[in-house]
């Protein structure tokens, strides 16, 4: 009986040691070779796997920028630039400054602004819908407000709002990787510096319609008038194709031209409500959007008001 | 001008009235003859598994559908109510309620909506629970009530072997073909479903009809029950004509131990079976083989639901590697 | 055993309500908005202004390009704007709006209804001609008809082949127009012949419309090489690819056009066309439309100058019913669903279909079932479960790989699927993403 013990022990030993040294050898002649600054860099990156950056997940942008002989042009957007600072060190580069950013939907297109001329049945998806036709309001222009760009976002950021029935962007989420930039058929959705104490101004419409057509499918659109664009002193309004953009490279957030729109189709957000002039009751309902991000960040926006009138005075 | 808007949406804007709901409901009216037949010769006890294996399986669906899945309620369709018949058509009638119920909740719980539910189940939920009710209470599943015409009693005291046990146990013990043969039902019992075996599989001119119904509705297509019969019959006629003693001749086979069942109304389930007619080919001869293996060579009397869920885990395969012809395919001969 | 294709196809309820109703003349509206773009191809170039005015028949814009088809007036009058106007994509599009006046056609245009049978002109004139004239392929794709006709250095034709299958439900217009026009379809086909050079033509028309297999036969006795054949109905028999193989059992290669397999596909509806363009010099100012639909008082079919709205159309049939859920340009398998009744009749536009609201919604979609419905039905042979699922999980390499390019979007798939899924929607969708990539690869 214990010849049986002592044989199936041997037995067993013989094989685990042949196999460990075939393993050996096998592991040796197999084995990769790859820059362990790699792995120290994928772990500095979010791990979101967003494709943000260009790079198909966070380990080909770790290995991209382990080969790169520079950081330019490299970039992650979630992580901003503190990421992109700690990927720098470990690698013994140096990374460029870069503007936090965030999305902005630039439409405002609720059922209240836009009257709905027939109904879409098709598939719910935007891509599908905007090959199809122009859309269920007379804006060809406009948020077809089937979700893509909810469905595209990876970091719960996005929502849509059953009332306007328009996506809504939680700025605190956004981490401006631009997946529901490239998910929107309609190029409504824009990356944009998300700038002092998250105060931006932007034209929420793309219509490219002359004034009166645009004005007739929807009471928010920007009907090119240019009278923001003669309003700014910065430079910052260019006119094109019968709308107005700021870029806001240049846009110093004086809100000069948001008084001046006759159809509220410019934005601002995160600024205190205005001491003077009645523009609340011009505004019908295109404060849907901040209303909604006001909400989220009610608190944060009550501890900055005594500052940010501060700012508004310089 | 309607004060409604114009709907919009992409063409076809008509659409054939198919629907789900049709389908399965179609599919349990191809099932009647066998039930009926199953009520003739199994009496109150058959109508008793019915009612319980339908019931429990809709109550499962309905239950793991509202508090697990959280889904949108499915009960409608029909589907459920068909593996509730179609796992009652795979047991003997005399088989305790609790048996049946454990079997419902494995063919609903586990086989089908753990997956995700109607349409998401690799393997045909209603043999799921047959095996598992197979192996895990063997002697209650292979004791097979006597069949007697119109006897409305609700226990039946006899028990009968099927035809295919009668067989299998008498090679086992050395007895000759020719004696076993004698043992068992003749043809035309056989052919009407006068034998000893699950509710659902005696009666060869029910399924028949049923499957004839089905193919006309368009439920089903020819090809998965024409290629495992077809193989069934080759492969145990080749063995027959090797050895007339040793083998059963090929129409035993056809018509005993769910051959027909199988592949009428379980084989050509819509969810686990391939999408392509070579794809339906290929599924319905592997399950005619392994059957006629599992039958002569194996260690079970019976292997149709064997064969098929091994089938069943092939379909994926099958549907990478057979596609259907395309149109216009350009020859790559250089 | 009559002939068809051999892969897939439905058969849709017909209801051909406006079957065997005369064709009528719709009368001239007071304005007309031209779209600027009929056919597929480059866009053309307006040649006229607001102010000027013009005469029916007039060309008032000019092809860009080969694949591209010159657009006329279809009314006389003074040129009231030309600007962005919502055509039936739903987009605007640069429209020419002309206000009527009076009904002058330009002078070279005979307006007789004489049957011209000798053709003078020869094969390089005729397709000259046809592009001159702005034909384009009245089937409903708009495909520019010279383009077909020029056949390319080393290809050859061999067949003419003229769909007259219309195997869209509902849609009668060119049932209409073989009754009424047999002759000039028949001169219509002999100039196509002459055109690409082929001594043999086939007319397909589907079993359902006997009396037009019977009367175009007795009359294809007296032109050479023409033959009438009947095909057992089945949709999409009209499909170019479907006809040719029904017809003459070719199998056009994936990718490939008709004449890879030599043959020259046209509508029926293009023959009449090309005739009236060749022996009245007539451009491609009217087309027949049929206007129908299970709660439509009057179906008929319309003569209707290009450009007329289609309200008015749906006026002339009775005005469009309260319950009215749906209004398709074309017919109900291919045809587009209209946001708005006031959009123009342009080239393309064989019918406009009214649906009753019951009929016009799409059911709930329920998972699938993998009941392969859709994959038989695929005339092309493809599985549109697949594609669907591939498509919405945003795989378009797969896509492309399951050949979703094939696609012709019969339509058939999400006609059958039991559970309403909306197969064509996402292959569409795959398609276009597909597109882009290829696109995109060709450029680098």
């Amino acid at each position: 009986m214990s010849d049986v013990i002592l044989y199936t022990i041997i037995i067993l030993t013989a094989i685990g040691f042949i196999a460990a040294v075939i393993l050996y050898f096998v592991a040796q002649k197999f084995k990769v070779i790859e820059d362990p600054r790699i792995d120290e860099v994928e772990a500095a990156l979010p791990n979101a796997n967003c494709g943000g950056c260009g790079f198909p997940g966070c380990r080909a942008f770790a290995e991209t920028c382990c080969k790169a002989e520079s950081l330019d042009g490299l970039f992650c957007p979630p992580g901003g630039s503190d990421t992109m600072k700690s990927v720098a060190s470990i690698l013994g580069m140096e990374a460029a400054e870069k503007e936090p950013q965030v999305a902005v939907l630039r439409c405002n297109g609720s059922p209240q602004n836009r009257n709905r001329t027939n109904a879409y049945d098709g598939a719910e998806n935007c891509t599908i819908a905007a090959n199809l036709y122009g859309g269920d309001t007379d804006c060809t222009h406009g948020c077809l407000g089937l979700g893509e760009c909810v469905d595209a976002c990876g970091f719960d950021a996005m929502y849509m709002d059953p009332e306007t029935g328009l996506p809504v962007i939680i700025e605190d989420m956004c981490t401006a990787c631009g997946a529901c930039v490239t998910a929107c058929p309609k190029d409504l959705i824009e990356l944009r510096n998300k700038g002092k104490k998250s105060k931006r101004i932007y034209v929420a419409c793309m219509n490219t319609d002359k004034g009166g057509p645009a004005k007739k499918a929807c009471d928010v659109a920007c009907i090119g008038c240019s009278k923001c664009f003669k309003e700014c002193k910065y430079d910052a309004i260019v006119m094109a194709n019968n709308k107005a953009y700021i870029d806001f490279n240049k846009c110093v957030l004086c809100r000069a031209c948001v008084a001046v729109c006759p159809t509220n189709a410019i934005h601002e957000i995160n600024f205190p409500a205005r001491k003077v002039k009645p523009v609340a009751e011009e505004k019908p309902a295109s404060n849907n959007i901040e209303a909604k991000v006001d909400l989220i960040e009610k608190a944060k926006e009550n501890e900055n008001n005594t500052s940010s009138n501060e700012d508004n005075k310089e | 001008m309607s004060n409604q808007l114009l709907k919009v949406s992409l063409s076809p804007h008509v659409h054939s009235g198919n629907s789900v709901h049709k389908e399965m409901y179609g599919v349990i009216y191809a099932m009647i003859p066998a039930l009926l037949v199953s009520f003739i010769f199994f009496g109150l006890g058959a109508v008793r598994v019915t009612l319980i294996a339908v019931a429990s399986a809709v109550v499962f669906e309905y239950l793991i559908q509202k508090y697990l899945i959280k889904g949108s309620n499915t009960i409608v369709d029909g589907s459920a109510v068909i593996t509730g018949i179609l796992l009652a058509f795979n047991v003997p009638s005399n088989l305790p309620c609790w048996i049946i119920i454990i079997g419902s909740l494995v063919s609903i719980g586990v086989a089908k909506m753990s997956f995700g539910g109607l349409g998401q189940n690799p393997f045909n939920p209603a043999l799921v629970g047959r095996v598992f009710m197979l192996i895990s209470f063997p002697v209650q599943m292979t004791s097979w009530p006597k069949p007697s015409f119109m006897n409305f009693s609700l226990v039946d005291a006899e028990t009968a072997a099927t035809p295919l046990a009668i067989v299998k146990e008498g090679i086992k013990n050395g007895e000759s073909l020719t004696d076993l043969m004698s043992q068992i039902p003749t043809w035309t019992q056989m052919f009407i479903g006068e034998m000893g075996g699950s509710m659902g599989e005696i009666s060869a001119i029910a399924l028949l009809l049923g499957g004839l119904y089905m193919i006309w509705k368009k439920i089903i297509t020819w090809h998965i029950p024409v290629s495992m019969l077809g193989t069934m019959v080759l492969f145990s006629g080749a063995l027959y004509l090797v050895s007339p003693e040793q083998f059963v001749n090929p129409l035993f086979h056809l018509l005993t131990g769910g051959a027909l069942l199988g592949a009428i109304f379980m084989a050509t389930d819509m969810v686990t079976s391939p999408m392509t007619k070579t794809g339906m080919l290929i599924y319905g001869i592997g399950i005619g083989f392994i059957t006629i293996a599992i039958r002569v060579f194996g260690a079970y009397p019976e292997g149709v639901s064997f064969a098929i869920l091994v089938m069943n885990a092939f379909v994926p395969l099958i549907n990478t590697y057979f596609k259907p012809k395309r149109f216009g395919e350009v020859k790559k001969n250089g | 055993m009559l002939k068809t294709f051999p892969v897939g196809g439905v058969h849709p309820p017909e209801n051909k309500f406006s079957a065997g109703k005369a064709i009528e003349t719709l009368p001239l509206p007071k304005t007309v908005t031209i779209p600027a773009g009929q056919h597929i191809g480059a866009p053309t170039q307006v040649l006229v202004k607001k102010g000027d005015t013009v005469k029916v028949g007039q060309i008032i814009a000019k092809a860009s390009g080969f694949v591209s088809a010159n657009i006329h007036s279809s009314v006389s009058g003074t040129v009231a704007k030309v600007d962005e106007i919502f055509d039936s994509s739903g987009y605007r599009k640069p429209s020419i709006v002309i206000n009527v006046e009076g009904d002058e056609w330009m002078e070279d245009i005979d307006t007789s209804d004489t049957l011209i049978k000798d053709i003078k002109l020869s094969q390089n004139d005729i397709v000259k001609k046809v592009s001159e004239m702005g034909i384009v392929g009245l089937g409903g794709a708009t495909f520019p008809t010279h383009v077909k006709l020029s056949i390319p250095d080393g290809k050859k034709a061999e067949y003419l082949i003229i769909n007259a299958v219309e195997c869209e439900p509902y849609l009668t217009a060119d049932h209409q127009l073989m009754m009424e026009k047999g002759e000039e379809i028949m001169v219509g086909v002999s100039i196509l012949m002459k055109a690409i050079n082929v001594s043999k033509a086939i007319i397909g028309i589907e079993n359902n419309k006997p009396n037009a297999i019977q009367h175009l036969t007795s009359l294809a006795g007296k032109y050479q090489g023409i033959k009438v054949e009947a095909l057992k109905v089945q949709y999409p028999q009209g499909g170019e690819k479907q006809l040719i193989k029904a017809l003459i059992n070719r199998e056009v290669p994936s990718g490939g056009l008709p004449l890879d397999v030599n043959c020259v596909v046209q509508n029926v509806g293009t023959a009449f066309a090309v005739y009236e363009a060749i022996q009245k010099n007539k451009p491609l100012i009217e087309r027949i439309v049929s206007v129908t639909g299970k709660s439509v008082s009057k179906p008929s079919n319309f003569k209707a100058r290009i450009g007329v709205s289609a309200d008015m159309l749906i006026e002339a049939a009775g005005g469009l019913p309260s319950d009215t859920g749906k209004v398709v340009n074309g017919g109900p398998m291919m045809g587009k669903a209209l946001g708005r009744t006031d959009v123009p009749v342009t080239k393309g536009t064989s019918g406009i279909l009214i649906f009753k609201e019951e009929e016009a919604s799409r059911k709930t979609i329920q998972p699938c079932i993998r009941c392969a419905k859709c994959v038989s039905v695929c005339p092309m042979g493809l599985e549109p479960y697949l594609l669907m699922t591939v498509a919405q999980k945003g795989n378009f390499e797969r896509v492309e790989t399951e050949r979703a390019m094939d696609c012709i979007e019969c339509g058939s798939c999400s006609y059958t699927c039991p559970s309403t899924r909306p197969l064509l929607d996402y292959i569409r969708l795959g398609k276009f993403e597909v597109g882009k990539m290829i696109r995109a690869r060709n450029q680098r």
